[in-house]
C-alpha cells in the first residue's frame, strides 16, 4: 500500500541548518535503499508561483500566493509500506531530524493512505 | 507531536482508560518497525554468529521482549536501535548459555563494551551495515540452492520481510504449522549443510544470484496470479517483492538482470489497478482501462529498464520479458501496441530460455502482429504434453479461434480452460467467455 506523507510547517526566516539538509539526504537514501520511497521533493513557498484553483457557487477562480494560513506545505514523499503505523515510523524519523538538528522548528506531517489495488471491492 | 509514533502509549500510559486500544496500538507500532528493521537486525546478528538459523531466533526472541515491554514502558524514542541492541544482547547472553564457540562470544563481548541498555535504543556504531554486504549475504543465504524453493520462499519472507510464520502461511494458503515447518527445516538444512553467511565467489555468483531472482519473482507472481484460492491477486505479496527488488538493485547494482527484474515487476505492478473487475474478476490485458494504470509505477519501471539495457552484459530473460511488458506500458491502446516488436522479444527470449509458455505467448503476440491464422500456425508448434494442465493453453487457442470465427471450437477450448484453473476469478472469466456463465 501506498502512503502520502505531506509535510507542513511555518515559513521559516532563515534557511534550514544544513546538517538537517544532510540527515533528510542521508533519511531519503537510507528510505530508498530498503525499498520503501517512491518519490519526494521540496515544495516551492506559496509566495514563489503558488495559485489555487477553486469551484465555489458554480463558479470557478483562481487565486495568486501567497496564500493567507501561516502554515504552508513544504515537502511530499510517497512511500509503498505494509502499514499505516511504518507510514507513521517514517514521518516520525523525519520529524525526529527537524528535533535534533534545528529545535526552534515546528510543524506537521499528514500522512495519508492513497487508494489501491488493495482497496477494491471484495466480490 | 510527541516523540513517539502517534498512537503509541506514552511513559506514563493510558492503560486504565484505553487497556485494549493502547496495547494493540503499541503491539502494531512494534510490529510495524519489526518489519522495517527485522532484515537488518538479522543481518547483523548472522554476521557475529555465522548461522542465519541462530540470528533469526535471536532476533525473534527481542521482539517478544519489545512485546513485552513496550506496552508498559512505552515505545521508545528509537524503536529500531532498541530491538538492535536487545538482540545483540540476546545474542550475547546466548552465546554464554550455548556455547557455541569462543571465537564468536569474544567477538561479541568485544563489540558489546560500554554498551548499556541505552534509553532512547540508539545502536551501537558497528550495527551498521552501510554497504549493506550483511544484508544481502543474507539474501543469498536465505535463497541458497541447496534448499527447495518453497523452503527458500519461506525464509527470505521470514528473514528478509519479517513476516510471521502466520502471515506466510496466509500469503501462501498452507496451514500455519506448514509455513513454521518450511521455515524450521530451512533452517536446519542451512546448518546441516555448513552453508556460511558468506557472498558467493564469481564462479558460483551467477548461479547464485539467479536464485535470489527466482524466489522474488516467485513471490511477485504468487500476488499477481494467485494460483489457488478466491482472490486473483494479493497485492501485497506483489509489493513485498517490488521491495525485494528494490533494495538488491541498491545492492548490486550492476547486475543488468536485477534491474530487468525489477523493471518487469514495477511495469506488471503497474497494471493491478486495472487487472481485476469490480466483481473480482480478471480482466485480460486487452479489456483493461488503460488509464488505471500506475504511471509512477510505469515511470519507474522504464527507469529500471534503462538501466538494466545499459549495463554491459548480454540481454537476459528477465531484461527480455521488461522489454515485453515495456511494448505494452509505452502503447496508449492495443492497437496501437508494437505486436512485431514483442513477437521478437519473445523469439529471443524462446532461445535463451526454451519453454512452451514462452511460445505460447509468442503466438499471442503473432495473432496480434499477423493475424490470428499465423497465431494457430505458432500454437500448433507448442509443446501441448508439457502444458497439458495449464489453463492458458485452451485460453489462447479459444481467443484465437473465436476470431477466425470458429466459435463452437473456441467454446469447447474456454471450457476446458475453465475446468483448468484453480482461481475462482478466472474460471469465471473463462466460463462467460464459453457462452456458460
Amino acid at each position: 500500500m501506498h502512503y502520502l506523507i505531506m509535510l507542513q510547517g511555518t515559513q521559516p526566516a532563515e534557511p534550514p541548518p544544513p546538517a538537517l539538509m544532510d540527515a533528510i539526504m542521508n533519511l531519503g537514501a537510507e528510505a530508498t535503499a530498503a525499498g520503501a520511497l517512491l518519490d519526494t521533493a521540496g515544495l516551492a513557498p506559496s509566495a514563489l508561483g503558488g495559485a489555487r484553483v477553486s469551484l465555489a457557487g458554480g463558479h470557478l477562480s483562481v487565486m495568486d500566493g501567497p496564500f493567507a494560513e501561516s502554515k504552508e506545505f513544504i515537502s511530499y514523499a510517497l512511500y509503498q509500506v505494509r502499514s499505516r503505523e511504518e507510514a507513521v515510523e517514517w514521518a516520525s524519523r523525519f520529524l525526529r531530524l527537524h528535533q535534533e538538528h534545528w529545535p526552534a522548528w515546528e510543524g506537521e506531517a499528514t500522512v495519508l493512505k492513497v487508494f489501491g489495488p488493495e482497496d477494491a471491492p471484495a466480490p | 507531536m510527541t516523540d513517539q509514533p502517534a498512537g503509541a502509549a506514552g511513559p506514563t500510559g493510558a492503560a486504565t482508560e484505553q487497556p485494549a486500544g493502547t496495547a494493540a496500538a503499541v503491539h502494531r507500532t512494534v510490529a510495524a518497525v519489526w518489519r522495517m528493521e527485522a532484515a537488518r537486525i538479522i543481518a547483523g546478528l548472522a554476521r557475529v554468529t555465522g548461522d542465519v538459523g541462530l540470528a533469526e531466533e535471536l532476533a525473534q526472541d527481542a521482539l517478544v521482549t519489545a512485546l513485552e515491554q513496550w506496552p508498559r514502558t512505552g515505545v521508545p524514542p528509537n524503536p529500531a536501535g532498541w530491538l538492535t541492541t536487545t538482540a545483540r544482547n540476546r545474542a550475547i547472553d546466548a552465546h554464554r548459555r550455548r556455547a557455541v564457540g569462543r571465537r564468536a562470544v569474544e567477538t561479541l563481548g568485544r563489540e558489546a563494551v560500554g554498551r548499556g541498555a541505552d534509553r532512547h535504543g540508539d545502536p551501537a556504531p558497528e550495527d551498521a551495515d552501510p554497504i549493506g554486504d550483511d544484508l544481502l549475504r543474507l539474501l543469498f543465504t536465505a535463497c541458497h540452492p541447496v534448499l527447495g524453493t518453497q523452503a527458500r520462499v519461506a525464509l527470505t519472507l521470514r528473514c528478509l520481510g519479517g513476516l510471521s510464520t502466520e502471515e506466510i502461511a496466509r500469503a501462501f494458503l498452507v496451514p500455519e504449522s506448514t509455513a513454521a515447518q518450511r521455515v524450521v527445516r530451512a533452517k536446519r538444512t542451512l546448518a546441516d549443510r555448513g552453508v556460511t553467511f558468506t557472498l558467493p565467489e564469481p564462479p558460483e555468483l551467477a548461479e547464485r544470484l539467479a536464485s535470489v531472482l527466482e524466489v522474488i519473482y516467485l513471490i511477485f507472481n504468487e500476488g499477481y496470479s494467485a494460483t489457488a484460492g478466491e482472490d486473483w491477486t494479493r497485492p501485497g505479496l506483489c509489493e513485498e517483492a517490488l521491495r525485494l527488488g528494490r533494495v538488491l538493485a541498491g545492492l548490486v547494482p550492476d547486475e543488468p538482470e536485477v534491474h530487468g527484474l525489477l523493471a518487469l515487476m514495477e511495469i506488471q505492478a503497474s497494471r493491478l489497478p486495472a487487472r481485476t473487475s469490480p466483481a473480482g474478476e480478471p480482466v485480460p490485458l486487452a479489456e483493461q482501462d488503460r488509464r488505471r494504470w500506475d504511471r509512477l509505477l510505469i515511470r519507474r519501471g522504464l527507469a529500471a529498464l534503462a538501466r538494466a539495457e545499459t549495463l554491459p552484459a548480454p540481454i537476459g530473460p528477465y531484461t527480455l520479458q521488461a522489454g515485453i511488458a515495456a511494448c505494452h506500458a509505452r502503447a496508449a491502446s492495443v492497437a496501437d501496441t508494437d505486436w512485431a516488436r514483442i513477437a521478437a522479444l519473445y523469439e529471443v527470449l524462446g532461445g535463451l530460455w526454451p519453454s512452451p509458455v514462452v511460445q505460447l505467448n509468442r503466438a499471442v503476440a503473432v495473432g496480434m502482429a499477423n493475424g490470428p491464422a499465423a497465431g494457430l500456425a505458432v500454437l500448433d508448434a507448442v509443446d501441448t504434453a508439457a502444458l497439458a494442465r495449464y489453463p492458458q493453453l485452451p485460453a489462447v487457442r479459444g481467443d484465437l479461434l473465436e476470431r477466425l470465427g470458429r466459435a463452437d471450437e473456441a467454446r469447447a477450448e474456454f471450457r476446458r480452460a475453465a475446468g483448468l484453473t484453480r482461481n475462482a476469478g478466472e474460471r469465471a472469466l473463462f466460463l462467460r467467455r464459453a457462452g456458460d456463465a
